[in-house]
């Protein structure tokens, strides 16, 4: 059977894509930053995962606002970068895995979340920046990615606790696939930020960092944190942080961490990155290597 | 409380709360609804034969979609605090960053009171704080505890 074997949280600001695509990940602005995703890039490599389940938004790109899905699920074969108004990043094309997509749609939809269906779609830095960061640039991505995108554009987006119980859908979708898979959950966007008015620029360490330790363990009160709280405290586009309660839902009642890296600024957001494994007695060791005695070291 | 929590919910509660945070615009459905073509537009700066038509005479390529006068205008002068006011969003605002070649943050400071080279410096020293822009009825209410106090 296909397996969740781990979370993955990330920040996906298109300029770590320029900064990627251009070879200045190393430079002193963006070093830094980089420099936190080294351990996971090193991680990617031993974990070998067959498919990512990632959940990302659209910003105006395949999405304009004559369609508005609030959950959508690609089950393409393939997708290409997004020209975003400057030509597509020169990214290999992301490969589907459309029977996994199409089973967990099935699934989704028996377990009353109504999902919308998209079979041929353009993605952009939403999700092609997350794949950047963890795999580096090879000349092919080295696993399928099922697209979940998430409206937390046009309001209302869909509630935490929503987004933390489409997770648990998800997980139970994977699990009842026959084939063995690993799979790996990646929740994308945030932290704080905010892209408009005169409040643009808006940063919440505190907060943000009160999430991210909200996220390991057993607790799951991060689901009820409403909208509004959200937009007080991180920023107007802070709400992207609900598409990270989609990968938290997906990894059952427990979660340890593995790695965990915060620095603030890139452009006008605060990046948060985390790397979650499932903590339910689950015995993950697919790998044949034991994670957390590698970061000792 | 949390007012999306369909047991508790109050629809008007959370769309008043929308409107309730200091210097910004939340994207509802009635900013979705005013700003549908000016969105749409944008979105057709995606192509760059619609670019170069625009950049050859922003007016002309305005006029073929139904946009309000207040809506062109806003677009011809780049104020972007009165594009959020028509409707726009800022992520179908950002094509027409984009056409006109500057920097996302850099468009994005121009609706704040600083200058580029300010703004970007109170991000590198850790952006703006929270502090004093949560709420604009927490900051009439403390306001007008400081008036009494006098």
């Amino acid at each position: 059977m296909a397996r969740i074997t781990a979370g993955v949280a990330s920040s996906h600001v298109p300029l770590l894509g320029v900064a990627s695509d251009f070879n200045k990940d190393r430079d002193d602005y963006f070093g830094p930053i980089f420099a936190g995703y080294d351990w996971t890039r090193e991680w990617e490599k031993a974990e070998k995962p067959d498919v990512i389940i990632l959940v990302y938004n659209d910003h105006a790109s395949a999405f304009d606002m004559k369609i508005i899905p609030t959950f959508a699920i690609g089950c393409g074969e393939r997708y290409k970068s997004a020209d975003e108004g400057w030509g597509p990043r020169a990214v290999p094309d992301v490969e589907g895995h459309p029977d996994l997509a199409w089973h967990m749609a099935q699934s989704l939809v028996l377990d009353e979340f109504d999902m919308t269906i998209i079979n041929e779609m353009d993605v952009d830095h939403g999700l092609t920046v997350p794949l950047s960061m963890m795999f580096g640039k090879p000349d092919a991505w080295p696993c399928k990615v099922v697209p979940l995108a998430v409206n937390v554009v046009t309001y209302p987006p869909p509630s935490g606790n929503r987004c933390w119980a489409l997770g648990e859908a998800v997980r139970k979708a994977v699990e009842s696939y026959p084939e063995d898979l690993n799979v790996q959950i990646w929740g994308t966007g945030g932290m704080s930020h905010q892209l408009q008015g005169p409040r643009a620029g808006l940063i919440n360490k505190e907060w943000d960092n009160r999430f991210l330790d909200g996220l390991v363990g057993d607790s799951d009160h991060l689901r009820r944190i409403p909208h509004i709280e959200y937009l007080r405290e991180t920023g107007s586009e802070g709400i992207e942080m609900v598409m990270w309660l989609v990968m938290r839902g997906a990894l059952g009642k427990k979660t340890r961490a593995l790695h965990r890296h915060y620095h603030v600024p890139c452009s006008n957001t605060a990046i948060g990155h985390m790397v979650l494994r499932p903590d339910n007695g689950e015995g993950l060791d697919m790998t044949g290597s034991d994670v957390t005695a590698i970061a000792a070291e | 409380m949390i007012t999306e929590d369909p047991k508790h919910q109050d629809i008007h509660e959370y769309l008043a709360e929308m409107e309730d945070i200091p210097g910004t615009r939340v994207f509802t459905a009635k900013r979705a609804r005013q700003g549908y073509h000016m969105n749409q537009f944008a979105m057709s700066l995606m192509k760059d034969e619609n670019r170069a038509r625009f950049k050859a005479d922003e007016r002309a390529y305005m006029d073929e979609w139904p946009l309000t006068d207040d809506q062109k205008e806003a677009m011809l002068a780049r104020d972007y605090n009165r594009c959020l006011d028509l409707g726009g969003n800022v992520y179908f605002l950002a094509k027409l960053f984009s056409t006109d070649g500057i920097p996302f943050a850099e468009a994005v400071s121009t609706m704040t009171d600083m200058a580029f080279p300010e703004y970007r410096e109170m991000m590198m020293r850790g952006g703006r704080s929270p502090e004093g822009v949560r709420s604009i009825k927490a900051n009439e209410a403390a306001a007008a505890a400081k008036k009494e106090d006098r």
